[in-house]
């Protein structure tokens, strides 16, 4: 177990919301560490549609939603955020002294004053392809991502999409595994054309097989997979396997908070309209990821709670000094810290 | 307004005025369509909003783009006529049209 950080706030997610929280919690001197289960800031921005115009950010007309991450990158960058990526987390509980523990699934441990849940849609995670029974597979035969390749050493193996995912897992497990598989339900790829080149000359060369079809049904006994059944455009085959490694893209689901004890409406988290707090005093829900009775899903809706949970932040972190509020424009206070010259 | 027919996969038929420049997915929402489900909101990031063009009318509405069609990797049971009813533009030719929602969403 690591040494915990210490720190004044943990945001649970690192989308728009989360990190204009940065902004708005920087103002008032309150340091802030970010976890997303994704690799880089952004969310559903980046990871659904950074290429895509939103025309409801006040005073842009039109940005995409790479762009607007990127300018909240740079707007919150005087603030020093630490994210930490590729992590979920994991536990969590109150500390004797009033202050929150945080773990993520790594095993590191954050001290703070307060949890910032803005976690959007939830947490991604990966998509479970609608093939029915699967469930009893998974963990077992079935995976959905690759830990360690020597899980796969020797087997019959039967990989599923035609992303990059897909492509890369057959070009790297093709040497270690017995056979391999890749089942695409057409013969264009999304993935880099690249390795669909390298995939489709390990085919020519008998070392991979490439069937067109969709998975339609699995065959096998107390989670051990035998076979899986493909519609193919020319009927149902089955191809023997006994590992598999479906690659269907990403879900958003509330995860491990889910088991905190917030009151929750409809798998969102309940929250007040004065301080965007949650039944659990010190935890606090800003963005898509909340609910109050008139809520709007909208980027603007949570930069405007973020703002507003920051005074209850500011007055939970240090009780003992005075919440002044102060306008960016004129305040020298506030444009040292955004390091104004 | 044109009017658009969305038969669901217990065979319920739901027919709508639906405004040209519209999407179909967005009138089915409208209009409370079971199956439809549009998790990304029309912004063909996800596949949740896939339908069966009627046959009659799969000429007419046309070929999913390269994107959508990408983006069909992901539904449930794609056939020869599936499209995203969010990529689907109501325009007045398509007076009449019929869409079929399939079994499940992904």
């Amino acid at each position: 177990m690591s040494t915990p950080i210490e720190t004044d706030v943990v945001i649970v997610g690192a989308g728009p919301v989360g990190l204009f929280a940065v902004f708005e919690l920087g103002l008032y001197d309150l340091k802030c560490h970010l976890i997303d289960i994704l690799d880089r800031p952004g969310g559903q921005c980046t990871e659904l549609y950074p290429e895509k115009p939103i025309y409801d950010i006040p005073a842009w007309p039109e940005i995409s939603g790479q762009a607007l991450v990127d300018r909240l990158m740079e707007q919150i960058a005087p603030f020093s955020p630490q994210f930490h990526f590729n992590r979920m987390v994991a536990g969590f509980r109150k500390l004797d002294n009033g202050r929150f523990e945080v773990e993520t699934d790594e095993g590191e441990l954050f001290h703070t004053h307060a949890v910032v849940i803005a976690a959007g849609g939830g947490s991604f995670q990966p998509k479970r392809p609608p093939v029915p029974g699967i469930e009893a597979y998974e963990d077992k035969s079935v995976f959905y991502s690759v830990r360690r390749m020597e899980e796969f050493r020797d087997k019959d193996l039967l990989i599923v999409g035609g992303g990059d995912s897909a492509l890369d897992w057959t070009l790297n497990l093709q040497p270690v595994a017995k056979s391999v598989t890749l089942v695409h339900r057409r013969a264009d790829f999304r993935a880099a054309p690249d390795s669909v080149n390298k995939m489709f000359a390990l085919r020519d060369e008998g070392k991979v097989d490439f069937q067109v079809g969709q998975v339609t049904g699995l065959k096998g006994e107390d989670g051990q997979l035998a076979a899986a059944t493909i519609k193919a455009p020319d009927g149902e085959v089955d191809v023997a396997c006994n590992r598999m490694l479906p690659f269907f893209g990403l879900t958003m689901k509330l995860g491990p908070i889910a088991e905190w004890g917030l009151n929750q409406h409809e798998n969102l988290v309940a929250v007040d309209t004065e301080k965007f707090e949650t039944n659990i005093p010190g935890v606090f829900a800003i963005g898509d990821i909340n609910w109050y009775p008139g809520k709007l899903k909208l980027i603007l809706s949570g930069f405007h709670e973020a703002a507003l949970m920051t005074q209850a932040v500011k007055r939970l972190a240090h009780p003992d000094q005075k919440l002044v509020f102060q306008y960016t424009t004129s305040s020298t206070s506030l444009q040292k810290k955004l390091g104004v010259k | 307004m044109t009017k658009i027919s969305l038969v669901t996969f217990d065979g319920t038929r739901f027919d709508v005025e639906a405004e040209n420049g519209s999407t179909v997915m967005e009138n089915a929402i409208r209009n409370s369509v079971p199956g439809i489900e549009a998790e990304c909101g029309g912004a063909c990031a996800c596949a949740t909003c896939h339908v069966y063009v009627d046959e009659a009318w799969s000429e007419i509405v046309g070929a999913p783009a390269a994107m959508e069609e990408d983006m069909l990797d992901f539904a449930f049971d794609v056939r020869p006529t599936s499209r995203l009813s969010c990529q689907i533009k109501v325009r007045e030719e398509l007076d009449g049209l019929v869409v079929h929602v399939p079994e499940r969403q992904a």
